[in-house]
């Protein structure tokens, strides 16, 4: 993956909590804001890092108090990089039903893994399925997504 | 009336329209009390026809769109509608990527879905 030069990182050991995980992406999203990032490109981190963070803390570590989940984010004005790895058994991504198929398409749950893939410039799954590493190059030009 | 923490719901006749309390629709345990007060206005206060306002939202979870998902299947259940109005483009881009614009009747403005409520402007 493109290493530039970061403004800001954060590397940190975080109990399985969801509330624990949301303050942690909120020091995230403080220095995405720091670094000029808005609009589209900001959301999208926003959006993949909640996801994967959830992800890790409830699929992974099934919330367990005695499991824990390394986050680390780095953050620069053109680009954020995001990795997640929790304790649990991993999981194949390939093996995930596409939410957006037909049958699939009012399941209450599984949309998470696309959506990272969706938003996300570059997505890794290491070989076991416990941790992603995600990359978001900002586009410098304004973009706007399709409205309603 | 329902005690709700999460909305806040105007009626009229059978329609709600229900605006959202949280600008970012992220906290768990947030979304499992609106999950609970968007069914409980079809279980509890019979209402068929809803109309959700995403005016001021700025962000929700994918555990949000399972909420909306449920609901949706709630109000086909009892032979009413349910239509979204006022996502922000971003909101937008998420139900466009997930395909779930397909699923959901969404609407620009509250007054393009109060009309095709039948609800005169």
């Amino acid at each position: 993956m493109v290493e530039p030069a970061w403004a800001w990182s954060l590397l940190r050991e975080m109990p399985s909590s969801k509330e624990v995980g949301h303050e942690i992406i909120e020091e995230l999203l403080a220095a995405l804001t720091a670094a000029g990032w808005d609009g589209r490109d900001f959301f999208h981190v926003q959006m993949a890092a909640s996801e994967a963070m959830v992800n890790a803390v409830t699929h992974g570590n099934q919330e367990a108090d005695d499991k824990t989940v390394e986050v680390e984010f780095k953050v620069s004005e053109t680009a954020a990089y995001l990795r997640f790895r929790d304790e649990g058994q991993g999981f194949c991504p390939d093996d995930l039903p596409d939410p957006r198929d037909d049958d699939h398409l009012e399941c209450t749950n599984g949309r998470g893994v696309m959506l990272i893939r969706e938003l996300m410039t570059e997505v890794h799954y290491n070989d076991s399925g416990n941790e992603v590493e995600m990359v978001k190059h900002r586009n410098t030009e304004t973009e706007s997504a399709e409205t309603a | 009336m329902t005690d709700r923490r999460r909305i806040i719901v105007a009626t009229i006749g059978e329609l709600a329209t229900v605006r959202f309390i949280d600008k970012k629709i992220i906290d768990s345990t947030n979304i499992e009390e609106m999950g609970s007060e968007l069914l409980a206005m079809v279980d509890d206060d019979r209402l068929k026809h809803i109309l959700l306002n995403f005016d001021g939202v700025e962000f929700l979870s994918s555990a949000a769109l399972n909420k909306l998902i449920l609901l949706d299947k709630k109000v086909k259940q009892v032979g009413g509608v349910l239509r979204l109005c006022n996502l922000r483009a971003e909101i937008m881009e998420v139900f466009t990527i997930t395909r779930l614009n397909r699923v959901f009747d969404i609407r620009t403005s509250e007054s393009d879905a109060l009309k095709a409520f039948g609800v005169p402007s």
